[in-house]
């Protein structure tokens, strides 16, 4: 059975602190940071934001483009590694304010930032199969970056929501296929109950993001016949700018092709929210009959490739909720001081 | 703290009312009895469309101190398009908001029972953007 995208949904927290701010607090000199990171400024959460309500608000924007029951929804998974509580589901607080409850089945996955695409496979197997009609998978994070460490210039907030369909006419991207590679490459973890994460260092880049972003890429390319000119756009994983640019340019991709799935220069890392984020502003400016392929990685190590292909729906939806660029323009800046406060670093 | 919030989940969640099939009136929270219609009156659940119009407002400079956090913040009467009036939080800076703004309902974290307890969620507005 062909699935597809039925509807789409992103969300952005307003607050934004530059390279420049953290920097300046930290003694270091922000311009080889910009220019070695290609990332500018990041979003923060508001002090009453988490991941549970950035997947609501990107969930309502997706059920406004599906124009679909939520009833009908029969499944929620959402992927972070920043859920809210460290034992009691976010996707049974989301199913509620989005009313899908009770006729559903809901789980919380975690896998670095891929769980977000891991969702969307979990639902295009549900509804392949026929057990469920529609299935919405999220990947939303406000992620943790230690005070100090190389990942408080990037990490950030944000995330997107995909309802995945099979019904024909409902369907506003195709999704031909998907796979996925994965091995145990322990370059950034956080152990229980530590507040921020740990990475390798240099080890998380060659044997850990590119290697695992150009398999998936190569793997579902040699798996359908194509080659990067069969693309009209093109979205990885994007922990910076610098990481996305190289990997698209190794694989043979063109800047037209992979401009518009990059966000994290004026984002930061969103984490599971940040290829589910990219695509989404893809569909955002995509047409009928464009091709795109879609490769998120998660550390530890795995990355999820999918081949969609979008069908005249998309003109239909796209205005119907907020686009992600729109999001992504509305903006207010704070200092390193409130920041610490919207990140819970200070106690009172 | 935990089972009175459960109770609400539906009302701050999701913001459903109720409305009487008799006199046709909407209420939120949620009522029991149309207090017109009495005992003719006969409720049942109302979604409320989560836009409207800031009534009233002040601005929280001294806040408790559970939301100390995020003073100083403002706290409005809204009055929905279905016409129930409902106190809440306005995310915007104090200078922007004013009677008569344009608002829309937004899912936020409103308060936690300390670092091991429940985290409460809940409705707050934000200003309609594009107008």
């Amino acid at each position: 059975m062909k699935v597809g995208i039925v509807g789409y949904g992103s969300y952005i927290p307003k607050y934004r602190i530059k390279v420049e701010e953290i920097a300046r607090v930290w003694g270091k000199d922000p311009e080889p940071i910009k220019r070695g990171l290609m990332v500018y400024e990041k979003s923060v959460p508001g002090p009453d934001e988490d991941t549970a309500t950035i997947s609501v608000e990107a969930g309502k924007n997706a059920l406004k483009r599906g124009g679909i029951d939520p009833r009908d929804i029969g499944a929620l998974y959402i992927g972070s590694e920043s859920h809210p509580y460290a034992v009691k589901p976010t996707s049974t607080i989301v199913a509620e304010a989005l009313e899908l409850t009770p006729d559903l089945t809901c789980a919380d996955l975690e896998f670095a930032c891929k769980a977000g695409t891991a969702g969307i496979q979990i639902c295009m197997g549900l509804v392949g199969s026929g057990m469920i009609k529609y299935g919405m998978a999220i990947g939303a994070d406000t992620a943790q970056g230690a005070p100090g460490d190389a990942l408080e210039y990037t990490a950030a907030a944000g995330g997107a929501c995909y309802i995945i369909g099979s019904k024909r006419k409902e369907i506003i991207g195709e999704i031909n296929d998907t796979y996925s590679f994965t091995t145990d490459t322990p370059d950034f973890w956080r152990r229980e109950g530590r507040p921020y994460p740990k990475h390798g260092g240099r080890f998380t880049g060659e044997p850990a993001y590119f290697r695992h972003v150009i398999n998936a890429a190569k793997g579902i390319m040699e798996r359908i016949g194509t080659t990067p000119e069969d693309y009209d756009y093109c979205v990885f994983h994007q922990p910076n700018g610098k990481f996305y640019i190289r990997v698209a340019k190794y694989l043979g991709f063109k800047e037209e092709q992979y401009r518009d799935g990059l966000l994290t220069p004026y984002l930061g890392n969103t984490y599971s929210g940040a290829v589910p984020l990219g695509l989404s502003n893809i569909l955002d400016r995509g047409k009928e009959g464009d091709r795109i392929l879609a490769v998120s990685y998660g550390s530890g190590a795995g990355s999820d490739a999918f081949d969609i292909t979008l069908t005249e729906r998309i003109e239909e939806v796209k205005d119907r909720a907020p686009k992600t660029m729109d999001l992504l323009r509305r903006k207010e800046y704070i200092d390193y001081s409130v920041y610490l406060k919207y990140r819970r670093c200070i106690r009172v | 703290m935990v089972v009175r919030s459960w109770r609400h989940i539906k009302e701050r969640y999701c913001l459903i009312g109720t409305r009487c099939k008799t006199c046709g009136r909407i209420f939120f929270p949620s009522r029991n009895i149309c207090p017109y219609c009495r005992r003719r009156g006969e409720l049942e659940d109302y979604k409320l469309s989560g836009r409207g119009k800031v009534y009233s407002y002040s601005v929280v400079h001294v806040p408790p101190k559970e939301l100390e956090m995020i003073a100083p913040y403002v706290i409005a009467i809204v009055e929905l398009e279905e016409g129930p009036r409902i106190t809440t939080q306005i995310d915007c800076k104090p200078e922007e908001v004013y009677i008569g703004m344009p608002v829309e309902v937004v899912f936020r974290r409103i308060k936690e029972d300390g670092e091991e307890g429940i985290i409460h969620y809940g409705y707050k507005f934000k200003p309609v953007e594009n107008q």
